[in-house]
């Protein structure tokens, strides 16, 4: 048996409980915890002028009702700003209950906790609650245009103005052979995990402790948060993510309103409580992503090449900013790509609407950045008569670039630089891959079956794993057990194998005997969260630090017992032995036992370690100064910047021209995320990716009327792809190891959604050669955009006659 | 006729008769989670579109969710906890699906999986495994049920496995 | 998503069920299926007083096929009436708009008569009963009735039948001699509510030329319609005529509406390509059975 797995496709060790109904999720928790169940605002703007809860009263099963009235001392004040930024100036968060005004439909106004869910929103129905509506703002024009105001104190409806720029970009531009300006447009969807999210509370008063367990992506900040809020001492609060069914980003925000109101309640009730999101409300008051209206102005000379790039977004932050501005901030340092831009100006207004908030969705503004750089190349392309791939081969970083530094500042306040990559080698592949050189016989071959057929492509460079740190704890048990734990949570990526993957390889020890615990504060304290593609890189690296100082205690106790020099000790398949001497070996077991020295021996194992069972020296004490008992290590990793993964796709897609469906029929993908922990991990990341940017490119959207109410808040309308709408994938690898950490990966989670929008726009705009400046899109408004005489024409539409006109 | 506003109902689930007194008003993806303790159904939209409450109702397979546990009196249901086989050596033989599915990378976060298994378990079981597994046929399987982790790729691929593993083992 | 309090009554027979409803009033609904139902109750848009589950009652559960038709009993699934051979043979469009009924786990349950009697206008079923110009028969306390298609559907979601009624069977008419019929649909999602649906029966003469031409859509108006397209084609060889023709008069009769899925223009060009691709299917079946 080998324990060198790291890179082997190794299978899911989470699977076993998971396939046969044994996984543990939030409302799997507490069978017999009252419920809770909120009274929501059904309104997108509104004062609250009366809570009427007389009628609900006499309702069998009611336990309680909460509004803000019930709220004190840190609970009433505004949840937390999590990320402030000096350049957010006016930033709005709500309350746990509403306090007097409600900016957008779904917002908590009361909370109820009866017997059962149904007995509470049997409460929710009879709760009265009267509202004096205010004017509506909705989408990023609205709020720009600013007729109306979300927070009447923020007139403009800015809360924040990001901008970075590398150099004077007006003259460049006035320098620049060419230059072309347009508007663009990219609308909401939302991570949308098959979990919704859910808070279980259990207060024990005669320990004044309370355990939470909540399907959240940060458990020690949660914990934290609540502590503060309900005025507890951190070491009373213990928060639990158990299994959770899925999160893509939506679960990193807190605390939640509801991971505040439900412990409140467990408190105050002495009892179990439990609120378990349904998906109405999901749709209504968790978040979404991805709204921007984007303005670019790019120069460029004669062969394609960018001399400079002036980009001015508005990004619709939704009511309320508890995120900060980390979206706008990853939009404006990521959608330069693998490109070197000579100048780039970039402004970034993230603006107030009556709608749900925005927070990270899987690629947290990255698809948006991406949409950008990548259309203004088909754009230059057009415009010169390039082939598109062409015109990105001339602009990329090469190789012998790196590091290659942006002169920006990420998400985490570091510099952009990049630390590795081979984007050449990227494009080289995916041109080999998807065909790109066949496509004019590919468009022929379709159009004798009466189909319009177009190819695209997007190159992404993606900042994976910032810090600031995570930590790991490996324990070695007298059992032969090997216990490792990390703060940071799992939403399926995972993590109990690949984490077990690389404790077994720096260890040596079989993973059958390796448990792995995530996202639990009773094991581990300190973490920063799941989210940003960071958890192999950070708990990845932080565990194989680890594990490396459990290593080197082992062998040190061991060549101790063994009489030899530590380095001619080597440990495999969890032995400690003497290289190339057989037989001179102990079980690491055993070295686990005697790293503790015992007084009571309470099995055989124990024995060993006791004080009379074998000679020690005098002159020592047991344990020794700056040592410690037992065979463990903690160890943080603590990154200097963020790593750069890359990634470059394409999409064929063919339109049929009587109906403008729109069918990808090829989508090719070519992936560097460094070394690579677990491939069938990694690729799986990668096909859930890309059908989320299918998803997002051409079936997901976010449907607001000008009210403020959400048109399409069921899984009936807002359309999710079944395997029916996702095409086949085709993949292709690329490692460039990562020189920032010691296991030289790169983060793989958030890639696969990244260029999908991008990449199909591209491809829908070469089939039908008119230009798609809004996304996603519809056969609808594919239908619309072809019969407006008023729509834009692609050059490349007009040098190749026959295609692309009205059918 | 009795109109009722609480029953008293039994069931056989995963082969086990049982009895629960529910309100008639009770769902029966809230019977089994909640009443009968099997949480291995989940439930993720509760209109019935995301098919990850998923159950077989005398083998067919129906939505728990778009159920009221009071019209399951008398019925026979199997969950997700009920496709493995006991061993007789107090363990569990896998049903070939779900050793598809872990072989084939078929889950992620596991929420949407048992209803994906219990479909494509009725669906595989009814079928002529001697007969080829046509594209067709895998996508009328898995067609029906939203997973927003994997893509689907891989849960199409282990049907085929799993389809494999029972026509060879049949 | 709970559904709000109701009292449920399961009887064993149909005058119990007719009995039940009687005493339980105006809040009383039938639940068969129930896939349409549970949703609205789960999202309390609906709030029935007592539900009447007629799951037990004998009798309503079998498909009857004869040379004037196919009686599709109130609890026939979706999925018992899609594989149904003999009921096929009579009406060819029955299985062919069944098959486009949601995804098979809804199948397995939702009944046929139940859809019809739920009157959604994005059901392919309502359109199926006005396309083989088919009717309902329901039961009250006053006895037995039929109702036409046509007297029967009077909004979305409203159909002529109050008070305590069940609609216990549909019956579609036979496909007439020297008739084909086709079925198509463009929805988002493959299984979703269609954006727009047609059906179509093409009728030839003993030459073989185009006698009559029928067509009905989904997702299309409030109610369910049918549209006489002959005119556009009347007359013309079944193998050359202008189905393009008979597309553009369809444009022509149809109001679609305007939802989040598709504007009501979008939907009338689909009314025309769906109309032109059904009317060759339907055509060639025709000719093919002349032969």
């Amino acid at each position: 048996m080998t324990t060198k797995l790291f890179g082997e496709p190794v299978r899911r060790r989470e699977d076993a409980r998971l396939i046969v109904g044994k996984g543990r999720y939030l409302d799997d928790i507490g069978s017999n915890a009252l419920a809770a169940a909120f009274v929501r605002s059904p309104h997108a703007h509104a004062r609250v002028v009366d809570i009427d809860v007389d009628g609900a009263l006499e309702v069998e099963g009611l336990v309680a009702i909460y509004t803000y009235e019930d709220l004190h001392g840190p609970m009433a004040e505004p949840l937390p700003v999590l990320i402030p930024h000096p350049q957010l100036h006016a930033p709005r968060t709500g309350y746990p209950l509403a306090n007097g005004e409600v900016n957008h439909v779904g917002e908590p106004v009361v909370m109820v906790v009866a017997t059962d869910r149904y007995v509470a929103e049997d409460v929710c129905d009879r709760i009265v609650v009267t509202y004096e509506e205010l004017p509506v703002v909705v989408g990023v024009d609205a709020a720009r245009s600013a007729t109306h105001a979300v927070h009447a104190e923020i007139p403009d409806n800015v809360a924040a103005r990001h901008h970075q720029e590398t150099g004077d970009v007006e003259p460049a531009l006035a320098a620049s052979p060419h230059t072309l300006s347009f508007t663009q447009y990219i609308e909401r969807s939302a991570c949308m995990p098959m979990e919704g999210k859910g808070v279980h509370a259990r207060w024990d008063d005669a320990d004044s402790s309370l355990r939470v367990y909540s399907s959240t992506q940060a458990s020690t900040s949660v914990r934290a948060a609540i502590a503060a809020k309900l005025e507890l001492s951190l070491d009373k609060v213990e928060v639990i993510a158990p299994d959770v069914g899925g999160g893509f980003g939506v679960k990193i925000n807190h605390p939640w309103p509801e991971e505040l109101m439900v412990p409140l309640a467990a408190i105050a009730l002495q009892a179990e409580v439990k609120w378990s999101e349904d998906r109405r409300e999901h749709f209504i008051s968790s978040a979404h992503e991805r709204q921007q209206r984007q303005e670019i102005t790019v120069g460029y000379d004669d062969d394609g090449r960018i001399t400079a790039l002036d980009v001015h977004i508005w990004h619709d932050n939704g009511a309320y900013t508890p995120y900060g501005i980390i979206v706008p901030i990853v939009t404006a340092t990521q959608l330069v790509g693998p490109y070197v831009l000579p100048v780039y100006r970039v402004i970034v207004e993230s603006v107030y609407t009556n709608t749900v908030i925005v927070t990270p969705y899987r690629g947290a503004g990255r698809p948006q950045g991406c949409y950008a750089m990548e259309r203004t190349m088909d754009r230059i392309a057009d415009a010169l008569g390039l082939d598109r791939a062409l015109v990105r081969e001339r602009n990329l970083i090469r190789p012998d670039q790196f590091p290659y530094d942006h002169h920006l500042t990420f998400q985490d306040g570091r510099p952009v630089i990049y630390d590795s990559g081979d984007y050449p080698g990227l494009l080289d592949k995916l041109k080999a891959l998807v065909g790109w050189s066949a496509a004019e016989e590919l468009r022929a071959a379709a159009a004798e079956r009466g189909k319009l057929l177009g190819v695209g492509m997007a190159m992404y460079v993606e900042g994976t794993g910032p810090g600031p740190y995570e930590g790991g704890h490996v324990q070695v048990l007298g059992s032969g057990k090997v216990l490792v734990s990390t703060g940071l949570t799992s939403q399926g990526q995972g993590h109990e194998t690949v984490f077990a993957q690389i404790v077994a390889s720096e260890l040596g020890v079989p993973i059958e005997d390796i448990e792995v615990t995530t996202g639990d504060t009773r094991r581990f304290g300190y973490a920063v969260g799941t989210f940003a593609s960071r958890a192999a890189v950070m708990s990845g690296n932080a565990i194989a630090l680890a594990a490396r100082g459990v290593r080197e205690k082992a062998l040190r106790i061991a060549a101790d017992v063994l009489e030899v020099d530590p380095g001619d000790l080597e440990i495999d398949n969890g032995v400690v032995q003497v290289k190339g001497t057989p037989g001179a070996s102990m079980p690491l077991r055993t070295v686990a036992v005697v790293s503790n020295p015992l007084r009571y021996a309470f099995d055989e194992a124990a024995k060993q370690a006791t004080q009379f069972a074998r000679p020690g020296s005098d002159d020592k004490p047991p344990v020794a100064v700056g040592d410690a008992p037992g065979l463990e290590h903690v160890d943080y990793y603590s990154p200097i910047r963020s790593t750069f993964a890359s990634g470059a796709h394409a999409a064929i897609v063919e339109i049929d021209p009587a109906t403008w469906e729109i069918d990808v029929v090829k989508y090719a993908v070519v992936h560097d995320c460094g070394n690579v922990v677990n491939p069938m991990i990694v690729e799986g990341q990668v096909h859930g990716g890309v059908a989320q940017g299918v998803g997002g490119a051409l079936y997901e959207r976010m449907v607001y009327d000008k009210d403020g109410q959400l048109q399409n808040a069921s899984f009936m309308d807002f359309l999710m792809p079944y395997a029916s709408e996702v095409p086949d994938i085709d993949i292709d690898h690329q490692q460039t190891p990562s020189p920032l950490n010691a296991l030289g990966i790169k983060g793989a989670g958030e890639a696969g959604v990244i260029p999908g929008t991008a990449a199909i726009a591209s491809a829908i705009e070469d089939a039908v050669g008119r230009r798609i400046a809004s996304m996603p899109i519809s056969p609808t408004e594919l239908y619309d955009l072809m019969r407006n005489d008023d729509s834009e024409l692609t050059a490349a539409c007009a040098r190749r006659s026959g295609t692309g006109a009205m059918a | 006729m009795n109109v009722d506003t609480e029953r008293t109902i039994t069931l056989t689930v995963n082969g086990i008769p049982r009895e629960a007194t529910v309100p008639v008003r009770r769902l029966l993806s809230d019977a089994l989670r909640h009443d009968l303790g099997l949480t291995g159904t989940h439930v993720g939209c509760e209109h019935g579109v995301c098919g990850a409450c998923t159950v077989l109702v005398d083998g067919e397979p129906m939505r728990s969710c778009l159920l009221l546990a009071v019209q399951l009196d008398g019925a026979s249901v199997t969950t997700v906890e009920g496709l493995a086989r006991d061993d007789h050596r107090g363990g569990q033989v896998l049903h070939p699906v779900q050793e598809a599915f872990r072989e084939c990378h078929a889950l992620q976060c596991g929420f949407c999986t048992p209803g994906f298994l219990t479909t494509i378990a009725a669906g595989l079981e009814k079928r002529d495994n001697s007969a080829e597994l046509t594209e067709e046929e895998v996508d009328d399987m898995v067609g029906g049920n939203l997973c927003r982790c994997t893509g689907y790729a891989n849960i199409k691929k282990a049907v085929h496995t799993a389809n494999a593993a029972m026509r060879d083992g049949s | 998503m709970k559904p709000a309090p109701f009292r449920y009554a399961d009887p064993g027979t149909l005058e119990e069920a007719i009995a039940v409803l009687s005493s339980e009033g105006a809040g009383a609904k039938v639940l068969a299926g129930g896939q349409s139902l549970l949703p609205l109750l789960s999202m309390r848009l609906a709030a029935p007083t007592t539900l009447v589950d007629i799951n037990r009652v004998p009798g309503l559960d079998t498909v009857e096929a004869t040379g004037d038709g196919v009686t599709v009993g109130a609890l026939v699934r979706h999925n018992a009436l899609l594989h149904d051979a003999a009921a096929a043979r009579v009406q060819p469009l029955l299985a062919r708009a069944t098959a486009n009924v949601a995804h098979p786990a809804i199948r397995n349950r939702g009944t046929t008569v139940g859809s019809i009697a739920h009157a959604d206008p994005s059901g392919e079923m309502t359109s199926v009963l006005a396309l083989t110009d088919g009717h309902v028969t329901v039961a009250t306390p006053s006895g037995v009735s039929t109702v036409e298609w046509r007297d029967f559907f009077v909004g979305p979601l409203e159909t002529s039948v109050h008070g305590p009624a069940v609609v216990t069977s549909a019956f579609f008419p036979a496909l007439p001699d020297r008739s084909g019929t086709a079925f198509a649909e463009v929805a988002r999602r493959k299984g979703d509510y269609a954006v727009c649906g047609a059906g179509v029966v093409v009728t030839l003469d003993a030459d073989r030329r185009v006698a009559a031409v029928r067509a009905s859509y989904v997702s299309v108006g409030l109610t369910p319609e049918v549209h006489d397209l002959t005119d556009a084609v009347v007359g013309q060889p079944a193998d050359s005529a202008d189905w393009a023709a008979a597309g553009a008069l369809a444009r022509t009769l149809v109001d679609p509406d305007t939802d989040i899925h598709a504007s009501a223009d979008y939907r009338r060009l689909l009314v025309g390509v769906l109309t032109e691709r059904t009317l060759v299917a339907a055509a060639a079946e025709a000719l093919g059975g002349t032969e």
